[in-house]
């Protein structure tokens, strides 16, 4: 649906997702790095565990759908063919220190004024401006700042992240819906503009219920490890419950939306012997949430552990959904790659890449578009791999000029 | 100051998380978003607590205020023939029609796309479900919570010597929407161009995925499956959170270099202890880490979070507080950011909304009307937007299509 629409992509790890997602909806997307390839390159994990800038699988998972080429913007030449490149391109997307841009003279400012309908997106760890606007981060960091990372873990140790780095695609995410908005603007007006977006604040949303139970009550939620926190004040129920083979994920819904639910779950468990009076006597109808004690919810809890005990995560999934309770196994990628849903939609894709010798298996769509039926174009790009295509064709310089380009070390 | 999406006109079928959150980004630059509600089958955010003075109510709930903002609400009862008919008023009216049901709840209710499409040919419908439209998994239905296990993020959170951990968060449904409302976005610009519609269906389990997607190459490629290993990371050391003064207070702090390992040693003081071999490069950082993280924390168990944050961050070190959601309100940081909004609610009172992570500098959001309470604007919808006459209104009332 973008396609025709092109995109300069600047960023670092902290605003990747956003030129993938363009990339994905049809935008040529030119990931522009520093000549020797972006630092984040040494992000793993990487292929066979060998550290190359050509082979993080980081790099590969969020890069593909662009084309790559290498540009020193630190040099006057470098800016005078970034802002060539500017006046053909309707994005930019950045995530350097605030200010340096502006240092270069490759600000938003100076930017609009050579092509008045640029967007450009700028991804930090706190946006802009502001107190903690020049505060270095990391996944960590932005996870601890932003609320999430409180809420995790165990009550009797630190609070944990997510060791898949989240935030950087929380900000990626948000930063592609902002420069959609900001394009969508553009194409009644004319005029492009600068979209700021904030790591910290883009995690916020993953807090849930936590800031109104704080304004409403004074209540700071906090981890629970695998119960469920932050619903009722009187008690906390399960979410993460062994079985036989791994782990599944359910949690009591109370009231009339759960009590076709729990009477359907508490039937499957007597069928098997496996219910004791406690819960065949309890009144599903009359279970409210907000009432109950925690010594309530853990006997009931009882006879549904010692069920999941007794079954694999396939057995528990497929009987609940056909029962109409919602459990679902927790997935190892094995699973989920063997996963019938994701197959059967097509999900999973085949990338080839020639130097590495085959192909590897990468999500495919976030989105089913008919229009626009989604497609991985193109592997995530090598260090410069497409500075000819896009200088000599886009730009019509000549071999020399790039050659003398190359020497200076402007690409 | 005009909102970007000022006309667009959105008839919001959605519920929960997952589809509110998709037109909230819409309705916070303007968009008219009618939310299609019934108190017969309230919005699950509406059954949540926190509540207003602990006094349940479907008016009451902070937690369904936090995140609606900006939106309208059509009070309607979709069991009933002539609530449907209402609602197809408002698919005539509509440019965009968005839920968040399980598949085959709005075919039931005469609502599926080809339904809307017999009404309005370019109809943009957006489907966000919990697996996705078809497939042998479409109907298996849930909230959004078992998704954190079906995506597969629990292996990888948690301590080595304990098991995994859940999301404490419906967290699928607050991923999916940044993929949905760009796609959507894209949409809504290619029928202005082309005046081509289009049905977009969302599985919030694949869009999870998305967000594993170096474990999935790393598998794919090394065969290697998520592990928990607390807060560690094999680019760091010290990494991790460290306990500081006070009751649960935690700062989390992340040295990746050697220039701000330096920092780092400064920042504490240069105990002798960082001089030690065992502590000199990243390799050895990692390989004595326990006995590392011991000792950071034993410096910074003698400061606030927030002294430890300004030092580190003071010695080129990334660092900071752990923040609690009491602390996510006070954060100067986000004060003068304005991402908080206090909004005054009907029957709440002052209450924040949650904000945008992103600032548009010509266009900003705004914060133009507080979360409504259920069929607050039943009247206004129906007079102002459907332009049902007085007589018809009446007539619909007593056949029970309204709420």
């Amino acid at each position: 649906m973008l396609s025709g629409l092109r995109v300069l992509d600047l960023a670092d790890e902290k605003g990747f997702l956003c030129g993938r997602m363009l990339g994905d909806l049809g935008a040529d997307v030119i990931k522009v790095e520093k000549p020797g390839g972006d630092p984040s390159r040494h992000i793993g994990p990487f292929y066979h565990d060998i550290p190359d800038p050509e082979k993080s699988l980081y790099w590969f998972v969020f890069n593909s759908n662009k084309r790559g080429i290498t540009l020193n913007i630190e040099t006057a030449g470098g800016q005078e063919i970034f802002k060539r490149l500017v006046e053909k391109a309707d994005f930019v997307i950045e995530s350097f220190p605030p200010g340096y841009m502006k240092k270069l003279g490759l600000d938003y400012p100076a930017l609009s004024q050579i092509n008045r309908k640029i967007v450009v997106t700028s991804i930090t760890p706190f946006g802009q401006t502001g107190p903690y606007r020049d505060y270095k981060s990391s996944d960590i960091v932005s996870m601890a700042m932003g609320g999430l990372m409180y809420l995790t873990g165990e009550p009797d140790r630190a609070p944990l992240r997510i060791n898949v780095p989240q935030s950087y695609l929380h900000a990626g995410g948000d930063a592609a819906v902002g420069s959609m908005i900001a394009y969508y603007h553009r194409q009644q007006s004319g005029e492009g503009q600068h979209v700021d977006v904030s790591m910290q604040e883009s995690l916020i949303w993953t807090t849930a219920s936590a800031v109104p139970f704080f304004e409403l009550h004074g209540t700071i939620i906090k981890r629970t490890g695998a119960l469920r926190a932050g619903h009722y004040e009187n008690a906390m129920e399960r979410q993460l419950w062994p079985c036989k083979d791994g782990f599944v994920i359910f949690n009591i819904v109370g009231g009339v939306f759960g009590a076709k639910i729990n009477r359907a779950l508490t039937e499957w468990i007597d069928s098997e012997g496996l219910a004791d009076d406690f819960i065949k006597g309890t009144d599903w109808q009359k279970f409210d949430m907000a009432t109950v004690t925690q010594d309530t919810i853990e006997r009931v809890e009882k006879p549904i552990g010692r069920f999941f005990l007794n079954h694999t995560k396939a057995e528990i999934y497929e009987g609940a959904m056909g029962r109409g309770i919602g459990v679902c196994p927790v997935s190892t990628i094995e699973d989920l790659l063997q996963n019938p849903q994701l197959m059967a939609r097509e999900f999973w894709v085949e990338v080839a890449h020639p130097e590495l010798g085959e192909n590897i298996t990468y999500p495919g769509a976030s989105a089913i578009t008919p229009v626009a039926p989604f497609k991985i174009r193109r592997r995530a790009p090598l260090i410069g791999e497409h500075n000819q295509e896009v200088y000599g064709g886009d730009l019509g310089l000549t071999e020399t000029e790039l050659n003398n380009l190359k020497q200076s070390k402007v690409i | 100051m005009s909102g970007v999406f000022d006309g667009l006109k959105v008839a919001d079928f959605s519920w929960a998380i997952a589809g509110p959150l998709v037109t909230r980004y819409l309705a916070d630059f303007g968009a008219t978003v009618i939310r299609v509600e019934s108190s017969q089958r309230p919005c699950l955010l509406r059954l949540s607590a926190p509540y207003k003075e602990r006094v349940a109510g479907i008016n009451r709930g902070g937690y369904f205020a936090f995140f609606n903002a900006n939106k309208y609400s059509l009070g309607l009862n979709l069991g009933n023939a002539k609530g449907i008919e209402v609602a197809k008023k408002l698919v005539a009216w509509a440019d965009v029609v968005v839920e968040n049901f399980s598949p085959g709840r709005m075919e039931a209710w005469g609502l599926g796309y080809e339904d809307l499409k017999r009404i309005k040919p370019d109809i943009i419908m957006l489907r966000s479900s919990n697996q996705g439209q078809f497939g042998p998994h479409a109907s298996y239905s849930s909230t959004g919570v078992p998704l954190i296990g079906l995506s597969g993020f629990p292996p990888f959170i948690g301590w080595p010597d304990r098991t995994p951990l859940p999301v404490p968060v419906a967290y699928t449904d607050i991923v999916s929407p940044r993929f949905a409302t760009a796609a959507l976005i894209a949409a809504i610009d290619y029928r202005r161009r082309t005046g081509e519609g289009q049905c977009i269906d969302v599985s919030q389990f694949e869009t999870g995925v998305h967000f594993l997607g170096p474990a999935v190459l790393d598998y794919v490629v090394n065969g290697r499956e998520g592990s928990q290993t607390g807060n560690a990371s094999p680019h760091g050391a010290p990494h991790g959170a460290y306990r500081c003064k006070g009751d649960d207070r935690w700062c989390a702090i992340a040295v990746f270099t050697d220039a701000e390992w330096d920092g780092f040693c400064k920042a504490i003081g240069n105990p002798p202890w960082t001089t030690a071999p065992i502590f000199s490069t990243l390799h050895n950082r990692k390989e004595n880490e326990d006995k590392l993280n011991q000792l950071v924390e034993e410096w910074s168990m003698n400061f606030t979070a927030e002294e430890v944050m300004t030092r580190m961050q003071s010695a080129g070190v990334a660092a900071g507080i752990v923040q609690s959601s009491a602390d996510l309100v006070a954060d100067p940081h986000l004060k003068h950011r304005g991402y908080f909004l206090k909004l005054n609610h009907e029957e709440i009172g002052p209450i924040s909304s949650l904000g945008q992570a992103f600032k548009l500098s010509k266009t900003p959001a705004e914060a133009r009307m507080p979360a409504p309470s259920l069929g607050k604007h039943t009247d206004y919808v129906r007079t102002e937007i459907l332009d049902i006459s007085d007589e018809e209104f009446v007539e619909l009332l007593q056949a029970g299509a309204f709420d």
